[in-house]
């Protein structure tokens, strides 16, 4: 147990366990990701299984409301699903899909990063320029747009079973420009440096020297870049889905949820759009809040 | 000065032209424009007839130019879905977003910088704390959740704001406009302070560190030594260098005010462009998802350009740069 005695003794852990608001952040994080993965065993039933379903429990009010039940503590919807499960289910996708488009969008960040920063000329003009191009649009309509276009040229049958996977692929394309910039000016730092020379001079393959020596080193920020891009790429799906173009109504995340729940808003209903809604609300502000922190205190000029 | 315009000029009629093929391909070679546009029941011969009369058997060149030619009279063809010509279809809905996004901004603007620069000023009153905690919550917030809850909260709550359309509008040749009716204020309340709200924090944390750096820097400390007053040191020195980078990032932002007036249009049922490009999206309505990415890209190239020339204009920095090389 010495390394633990090492990580506590360490400045970053003493900032942390400074300031309450991020370990209540840190710690609401870590209790969504854990029911969300095991939702499947700590909800009343599987919401998005229809013979689980009675329909004489629909739009039941939460437990505060009279007319509440127990067993469905924030109340249901219009069919009779558990709005609780149907938040931590709905979370799997999210914390799905925002993290598997952040690492698609480090994947081609970061490679393309180091190759524009390490090896430069006509490469790194090209790659900039399609960074900047990309830049200048919002990321948010790139990811409709390609999901658009998805939906457009596939086959409905083929539609079901990809659109996660469309749904990763644009968010993650749309993020990846700000990924390579920050690589690869770590990269140009890092190329001048005497043991990268060295490396060169013993005739380490270009590839290893990248693979092995760069990357390593320009890890940091990026990391950094990928805690503010998760909560952005939850926002981004939450928002998709909200438009109709996201998950199918079979997987819901948070953002098809309140969309199905924003029909009930005027008759009466409130529970089943509001309590997705801060579900969302509260997930995007612990990272967002962890992001925050992990920026400051890594900030050199800050330390 | 001159051949720099020119340059910038030149890249923005590249990045068009690229758009233009990108949407070019699109509209032909997903799905199949005929198959779109006749019934079920017309024959393979009406189907070759059809196809010929439309050109689809020319060359790719020819195609693309004539996409090209008919883009920049703004014809773009008839709607899949609504079978109306997609021209008509963008001239009613343009005006709508059009005052959304101009409001927005202005509010954006109006609120965030003052406040930027009060937090940047005064680093640790309660007020700076209370504004930055909002901040916080306010990034956090997608847009349409703001929405909703502010639809929750006016409309069905309290029931002192609508919570859909645009109220009376008063038509002034092509435009129709919300500006000049009290119901069509009413209406425009909500949807701009919900659109407005993230840009408004983006545009405050920018204001408030670019102020922090600048507050640090040499010659501000030389200018306090000198005895100048608070007052004379930021605003006269300070809030001008700071200005120079909020310029960039607000004309950005305000390209990106497009995106979201999206989601905006989408949760007030705004008729405005948003709406009908994410309904053309949903449908596969090709022409219109193809004028609309045409549209937004001449806007944001627009935007881009202005931003470019007006940073070249208020930092004098870069133009003895120029002269000295040229």
């Amino acid at each position: 147990m010495g390394w633990l005695k090492r990580v506590m003794d360490h400045d970053i852990f003493y900032s942390f366990t400074r300031s309450w608001v991020i370990m209540l952040a840190a710690f609401i994080t870590l209790f969504i990701i854990i029911t969300s993965v095991f939702a499947p065993w700590l909800t009343v039933h599987d919401p998005f299984n229809p013979s689980s379903l009675t329909l004489t429990d629909a739009f039941t009010p939460p437990i505060w409301v009279s007319g509440g039940q127990w067993t469905y503590p924030l109340g249901t919807d219009d069919q009779g699903r558990d709005i609780l499960s149907t938040i931590m289910f709905g979370n799997r996708i999210s914390l799905l899909v925002g993290f598997l488009s952040v690492l698609l969008a480090m994947l081609i960040g970061v490679t393309l990063g180091t190759l524009s920063g390490y090896i430069g000329g006509w490469l790194d003009s090209l790659i900039m320029r399609l960074a900047d191009a990309q830049l200048t649009v919002p990321p948010i309509l790139i990811a409709l747009l390609i999901n658009g276009v998805a939906r457009a040229s596939l086959m409905r049958e083929l539609q079901e079973s990809l659109v996660i996977y469309v749904l990763v692929f644009s968010i993650g394309i749309a993020a990846w420009p700000q990924y390579a910039r920050v690589t690869r000016s770590g990269a140009m730092v890092e190329r001048n440096k005497e043991y990268i020379a060295a490396s060169r001079v013993i005739g380490v393959h270009p590839v290893a020297i990248m693979v092995r020596h760069i990357i390593p080193n320009v890890m940091g920020p990026t990391l950094v870049l990928a805690t503010i891009g998760i909560p952005l790429a939850i926002i981004i799906e939450a928002t998709l889905s909200f438009l109709g173009v996201g998950v199918p109504p079979t997987t819901p995340s948070l953002g098809t949820l309140i969309r199905i729940g924003n029909e009930f808003l005027f008759s009466g209903e409130w529970w089943i759009t509001i309590f997705p809604a801060l579900a969302l609300v509260v997930l995007v502000l612990s990272v967002n809040l962890i992001g925050d922190w992990l920026r400051d205190t890594f900030n050199p000029k800050l330390r | 000065m001159f051949s720099y315009v020119l340059k910038r000029f030149l890249q923005s009629i590249l990045v068009m032209l690229f758009v233009a093929f990108v949407c070019f391909v699109l509209s032909n070679y997903v799905g199949d424009p005929v198959n779109n546009m006749v019934g079920q029941e017309a024959t393979i011969a009406d189907r070759a007839a059809l196809r010929q009369e439309l050109g689809l058997n020319d060359p790719i060149v020819f195609q693309f130019g004539r996409f090209v030619n008919r883009a920049v009279k703004g014809d773009f063809g008839i709607s899949y879905r609504q079978q109306r010509p997609v021209k008509v279809l963008l001239q009613e809905r343009l005006p709508a977003t059009l005052e959304l996004v101009l409001i927005s901004a202005i509010l954006a603007l109006s609120v965030g910088i003052p406040c930027g620069v009060y937090t940047g000023l005064h680093r640790d009153n309660w007020v700076s704390r209370v504004i930055l905690s909002t901040s916080l919550v306010g990034v956090s917030l997608p847009t349409f959740v703001t929405g909703i809850l502010l639809i929750y909260i006016f409309s069905v709550t309290f029931n002192v704001l609508p919570s859909y359309g645009r109220g009376t509008v008063v038509k002034a040749g092509f435009w129709t406009t919300g500006f000049l009716t009290a119901t069509g204020w009413k209406a425009l309340i909500l949807p701009s302070v919900t659109l407005c709200l993230y840009q408004l924090t983006l545009i405050l944390r920018i204001v408030r560190s670019e102020m922090l750096e600048v507050l640090r820097t040499d010659y501000i400390k030389f200018a306090r030594a000198r005895g100048l007053t608070n007052r004379a040191v930021h605003f006269g020195h300070a809030l001008k260098n700071t200005l120079i980078p909020v310029i960039t990032v607000t004309g950005l932002q305000v390209g990106s005010l497009v995106a979201f007036s999206i989601i905006t249009e989408t949760v007030f049922q705004w008729p405005g462009m948003g709406f009908l490009f994410i309904q053309a999206v949903l449908f596969a309505d090709i022409p219109i998802m193809v004028a609309y990415m045409t549209l937004v890209a001449l806007f944001f190239v627009i935007i881009n350009l202005i931003v470019d020339l007006l940073y070249f204009v208020v930092d004098p920095r870069l133009r003895i740069e120029r002269r000295v090389a040229g």
